[in-house]
């Protein structure tokens, strides 16, 4: 017993001193906490020395670490709010903000479904249950099938708040564990109807999402969303106190590099058009 | 130990001496039994600890919602369970939001699913493993009685996940077709797979029972002139039905927890229906479909305890009602005989 409480103290003291050395802390957007974790992986296996710590909690949190100087780079999936910038001024720090990657949620369908282009207001009622037939919408005569994600993940929410102005989703909404369940539950479902990450492709086919009446109905690619014309996407920001020096700059050119963007399009997310990566690195 | 017998009367047994050397007991053995003995005491009563501190811990999680105001704004007991108006103008209902601008903690919905999955399992398990029972402790041949047992007894080395995969990649198409459902996954689906889950349990129990009911009661019923239905339907199946009972009972406490095949098979949308084909979601997949992710500390988080609790209470009850009709079974059996 006592040899077991002295491996375990002298494992955290341990712990504790390479944590010490040289630790970055990463801290915010659900949205990105993937992401983050991945990137924070990569990094320490080829800078052996370095500990990074991600966690999540939201933007919110994030961007009242960073204010509270509790974390070192903030997440964020919004961009800070007038409020917090006039705080950040007040507590005397200099906020500093790039993105790091860009997100687009896609509108599956069935690839027999017959409509191709939806509105946003179409899909806020499809997906309020104000809208619960397909003829509706210029498809056939059956029932919507609603189809989604998790109510923590940030998909889930994005979509809520981009679509559906904040409104609750219909309680007929199935949820699955993860966008490839969405999408496979839509591909055998000639009613189904489902969002996600825009890698996500395979037996299903994208509608075409339009704004407004007046506005052009676009596809979600990773060119679309990287040049803004595809209306369900954003920007997902790093927020700084002051410009990055040091290890942290080191990771942030890092993360903007190919070799990051890559990892950020592995996971789904879709990277920075190159300009706006060389534009964000920091000199 | 027969050994040790043989030892202690050398004069009436002719003694191998060998033997005996090989197994004299030393007296360092006996500090090592009694240690060993501590051991396994030990080890006894830490499953009894660790099941009263996991109930304690997470009942602590889920106290704020008795103690705090905040929480009970959102989440008190009287609005988890009774019908609420979220939003003024608009009917009261039942609904599980929780990640609403209005927060919504109804339990009745998940309630239901729960119990709709469950029952839909407990349909497909009570026949197949009964039936199962009956055939392979009655009457089947010993070779495939031989088979049979532990080619359903397999079935419980299935991973749930696998059960769950396989209804939602293959078994939610033709399933929704023969019903002619509207959602592809639904109670139904969820149901037959958590039965498969089940079956080896009831099986197995169900098994045990009839195969334990004593020798001298067929005997008796066949020297009588009783046939081989006569002597199982009306002498063995009685005997053993508080074990088949306490099978059945033990394996709802499976089909309520199980939580991995549910989550993938039942859609797991929170709605409050009659309906055996609608979609449905369970307290054990709210669980762990939303746990990882929930902010600590907040009203979620203590709801989703709080439904840990209630499950923990439920299998708990469930578990003990079935082990007390197997006690029940066992001093009947044996006690009168």
């Amino acid at each position: 017993m006592r040899r077991i409480l002295v491996i375990t103290t002298v494992f955290f003291i341990i712990a504790g001193l390479v944590a010490g050395g040289s630790s970055i802390t990463i801290k915010g957007s659900d949205t990105l906490v993937r992401l983050g974790q991945r990137w924070a992986e990569e990094y320490m296996k080829n800078n052996k020395g370095v500990v990074i710590q991600v966690s999540g909690g939201g933007s919110g949190t994030g961007i009242a670490a960073l204010l509270n100087g509790t974390t070192d780079i903030c997440q964020a999936s919004r961009d800070m709010k007038e409020k917090e910038y006039k705080l950040a001024a007040q507590k005397g720090i200099d906020v500093y903000r790039i993105s790091v990657a860009l997100d687009g949620i896609a509108v599956f369908l069935h690839e027999d479904n017959p409509v191709d282009e939806l509105s946003f207001s179409q899909l806020k009622g499809m997906f309020t249950g104000a809208i619960t037939n397909w003829n509706e919408v210029g498809g056939p005569d059956h029932r919507i099938i609603l189809y989604g994600r998790e109510n923590n993940s940030g998909t889930y929410a994005f979509f809520k708040k981009k679509v559906l102005n904040k409104e609750d989703y219909s309680d007929y909404t199935q949820t699955l564990p993860g966008t490839a369940a969405v999408v496979n539950a839509v591909s055998k479902d000639k009613y189904g109807i489902g969002y996600g990450g825009i890698a996500w492709a395979k037996g299903v086919k994208f509608a075409a999402v339009r704004k407004d009446n007046n506005s052009q109905a676009v596809m979600p690619s990773l060119e679309t969303v990287s040049n803004g014309t595809y209306p369900i996407s954003r920007e997902l920001y790093w927020f700084f106190n002051g410009a990055p020096k040091g290890e942290i700059k080191k990771l942030v050119n890092w993360a903007l590099s190919a070799e990051g963007q890559k990892i950020a399009e592995e996971i789904d997310y879709v990277p920075l058009p190159k300009e706006l990566a060389l534009k964000n690195e920091v000199k | 130990m027969p050994t040790g017998a043989r030892g202690r009367t050398p004069s009436t047994i002719s003694i191998n001496v060998k033997l005996m050397e090989k197994y004299r007991f030393k007296q360092k053995s006996r500090a090592v039994e009694f240690l060993g003995e501590k051991f396994i005491a030990l080890n006894a009563f830490i499953a009894i600890i660790a099941v009263l501190l996991i109930f304690i811990f997470i009942f602590k999680e889920s106290i704020p919602i008795f103690t705090s105001s905040d929480v009970q704004k959102e989440a008190s007991l009287h609005k988890m369970m009774i019908k609420q108006v979220y939003y003024e103008g608009r009917d009261a209902k039942w609904s599980w939001q929780p990640n609403s601008d209005v927060p919504k903690y109804s339990l009745l919905p998940l309630f239901i699913g729960t119990l709709k999955a469950a029952i839909i399992a407990m349909l497909v398990a009570i026949p197949l493993g009964v039936g199962a029972a009956i055939y392979s402790s009655e009457f089947s041949s010993k070779h495939i009685r031989e088979i049979i047992k532990p080619a359903i007894e397999l079935f419980a080395g299935i991973p749930s996940v696998v059960l769950g995969f396989f209804a939602l990649m293959i078994l939610a198409t033709p399933l929704q077709k023969i019903l002619g459902s509207t959602f592809r996954l639904n109670a139904i689906n969820a149901g037959i797979a958590l039965g498969f889950a089940v079956i080896p349990i009831i099986f197995s129990i169900a098994e045990d029972a009839l195969t334990s009911v004593p020798r001298s009661l067929r005997e008796a019923a066949l020297a009588l002139g009783a046939s081989q239905w006569q002597v199982s339907l009306t002498m063995v199946l009685p005997a053993a039905l508080p074990g088949i009972v306490a099978g059945i009972v033990l394996g709802f406490g499976r089909a309520i927890g199980e939580t991995m095949i549910v989550l993938m098979a039942s859609g797991n949308a929170a709605i409050i229906s009659g309906s055996l084909t609608d979609s449905v979601r369970t307290f054990s997949a709210t669980i762990a479909a939303e746990l990882a992710e929930v902010v600590y500390g907040s009203t979620h988080y203590n709801v989703l305890f709080f439904i840990g609790t209630l499950l923990f209470i439920f299998t708990f009850a469930i578990n003990l009602c079935g082990e007390f009709v197997l006690v029940k079974l066992k001093t009947r059996l044996q006690g009168e005989y």
